[in-house]
């Protein structure tokens, strides 16, 4: 039976660790991530989990302690947000081509200067291209489902590769919702046992991690490494189906809300995703079709099934909440604009940059963006292909 | 050796075969090679115990020549070594001379 509670994004996670009973957990204080890895070091502190906590003096540490820790043969945690996400950067590559499933929530927060702890995504967005898989969480039971379902994903034997789940940080984080939570014994039969594929600590077959591997061979390593994410869509949507069994609970590599017959659209992730899709409904009920899709695996991104979802619309825009500084575009757009690219027909495309820093999306900012959008579906003109709302001018 | 191509190649690029290292033989690295001359050895060792590489054997407490299979040229034990009354016993030659 499953336990409805009311509680925070942060709490809902740290119970789903405490749920899955790690081995080891190597982690940093920073807002607004500080609150769950405190809670779970008090179910440490408690021995609600027989996890073994690191205590570290950096998140460069941390990172650096669960990839030695993983390779050693544990199932491994941690989790950050902003700054520590970038200052762990140089090992969140080490953590995806040694290819060890580590999982991490991110609680999304901006990026200092000027130094801001409030919510957007440029910290994970920095982190894309690091060989991580990416799951984005609209709200706490998203965010606890996905925190559940990456062991599963980040441990499949034809993947091994570290997952991060993201959340908005306070607004997700810090805000009380309800959750319903599976029972102890539903996670722990759902992830299973982990077994590491090569253990540091089995002294009967010895093995060594992170060798030099110089031009003979590191791109061999690295299109292993590429091919491995080509397998990543069809295994989340495994463990989807799996996870829908025990939980009623229904996930696939991207939500569509009201797409399928919509004229007009809006690509956002997470929490804004929520606030979308009520201005949507009033749209709906004007008699204007007007859709979302919310992305939910971002990396490895499903570019041929996103672009097949998409490609009908007269008119999209996609809605950023971090910007890509000196590029074309914001880094949702990109990825959009490549899955849209190869079909003739294909809606005209506009970029907004929303949200940075913490600030509000209010419904009215998406009243303005499906009204633009209803504009240049019927007109093809295009005031602006990129802007930021929401921002004084 | 024939290479291995990317389907063969292990995750991780994690070694299961312990000492494999033996077989990468890194003595084609150098530019210059340390030269052993015997009359000058006073046979103190600190060539052994700071080569990098363990490109100095030694039998019986005694060291012989070098491995150059495996000696990059730094240079440390040339450095290091203390020679006889001002003569070193090891000097780095230009290879190739």
């Amino acid at each position: 039976m499953a336990k409805i509670v009311a509680v925070t994004g942060n709490e809902a996670v740290a119970n789903a660790l405490r749920q899955v009973n790690p081995d080891v957990c190597a982690a940093y204080p920073i807002t607004p991530q500080t609150d769950m890895m405190q809670r779970f070091s008090g179910f440490v502190s408690d021995g609600k989990v027989k996890t073994e906590i690191i205590l570290v003096e950096s998140e460069h540490s941390s990172m650096s302690a669960c990839v030695g820790a993983s390779a050693a043969g544990g199932r491994v945690i941690t989790a950050t947000s902003s700054q520590g996400l970038a200052l762990m950067n140089e090992i969140l590559y080490i953590a995806s081509g040694t290819r060890l499933p580590i999982v991490m929530p991110v609680v999304n927060r901006a990026l200092s200067a000027p130094l801001n702890i409030h919510g957007d995504h440029s910290d994970a967005m920095g982190a894309r291209d690091s060989g991580w898989i990416q799951l984005w969480s609209e709200n706490a039971q998203e965010a606890y489902d996905n925190t559940i379902q990456a062991f599963r994903i980040a441990e499949h034997m034809d993947i091994r590769l570290p997952v991060m789940i993201c959340l908005d940080g306070f607004i997700i984080s810090h805000s009380i919702e309800r959750i319903e939570y599976l029972e102890d014994e539903q996670v722990q039969n759902f992830v299973g046992e982990f077994k590491q594929l090569y253990p540091l600590l089995d002294l009967a077959h010895p093995v060594s991690y992170g060798p030099l591997i110089l031009p003979d061979y590191y791109m061999e390593f690295r299109k292993a490494q590429a091919e491995v994410n080509t397998k990543v869509p069809e295994v989340v949507l495994d463990v989807a189906a799996d996870f829908e069994k025990i939980s009623g609970r229904k996930y696939g590599l991207f939500e569509t809300y009201r797409l399928e017959d919509a004229e007009i659209g809006i690509v956002i992730l997470n929490s804004a995703a929520g606030t979308t899709k009520d201005v949507i409904d009033e749209f709906r009920n004007k008699g204007i079709k007007a859709g979302l899709l919310k992305p939910r695996l971002y990396r490895p991104f499903p570019y041929v099934e996103t672009g097949e979802a998409l490609k009908h619309l007269k008119a999209l825009c996609v809605l950023d909440r971090a910007d890509s500084f000196g590029s074309s575009f914001s880094p949702v757009y990109m990825d959009i604009a490549s899955s849209l690219y190869p079909y003739n027909d294909k809606p005209i495309l506009i970029n907004k940059i929303y949200g940075l820093g913490g600030r509000d999306y209010l419904p009215e900012h998406a009243e303005i963006v499906l009204n633009e959008l209803i504009d240049i579906a019927e007109t093809g003109n295009v005031k602006s292909y990129k802007e930021y709302i929401g921002v004084r001018e | 050796m024939k290479l291995k191509n990317w389907k063969e190649v292990n995750p991780g690029s994690v070694i299961t075969e312990p000492g494999s290292s033996e077989k990468f033989k890194t003595g084609s690295w150098r530019s210059s090679k340390p030269v052993w001359i015997e009359e000058n050895c006073i046979q103190c060792l600190f060539c052994w115990i700071y080569c990098p590489d363990n490109a100095i054997k030694v039998k019986d407490g005694k060291r012989g020549e070098f491995d150059y299979e495996y000696c990059k040229g730094c240079g440390i034990c040339a450095l290091e070594c203390p020679g006889k009354k001002g003569n070193k016993a090891i000097i780095m030659v230009e290879e190739g001379k």
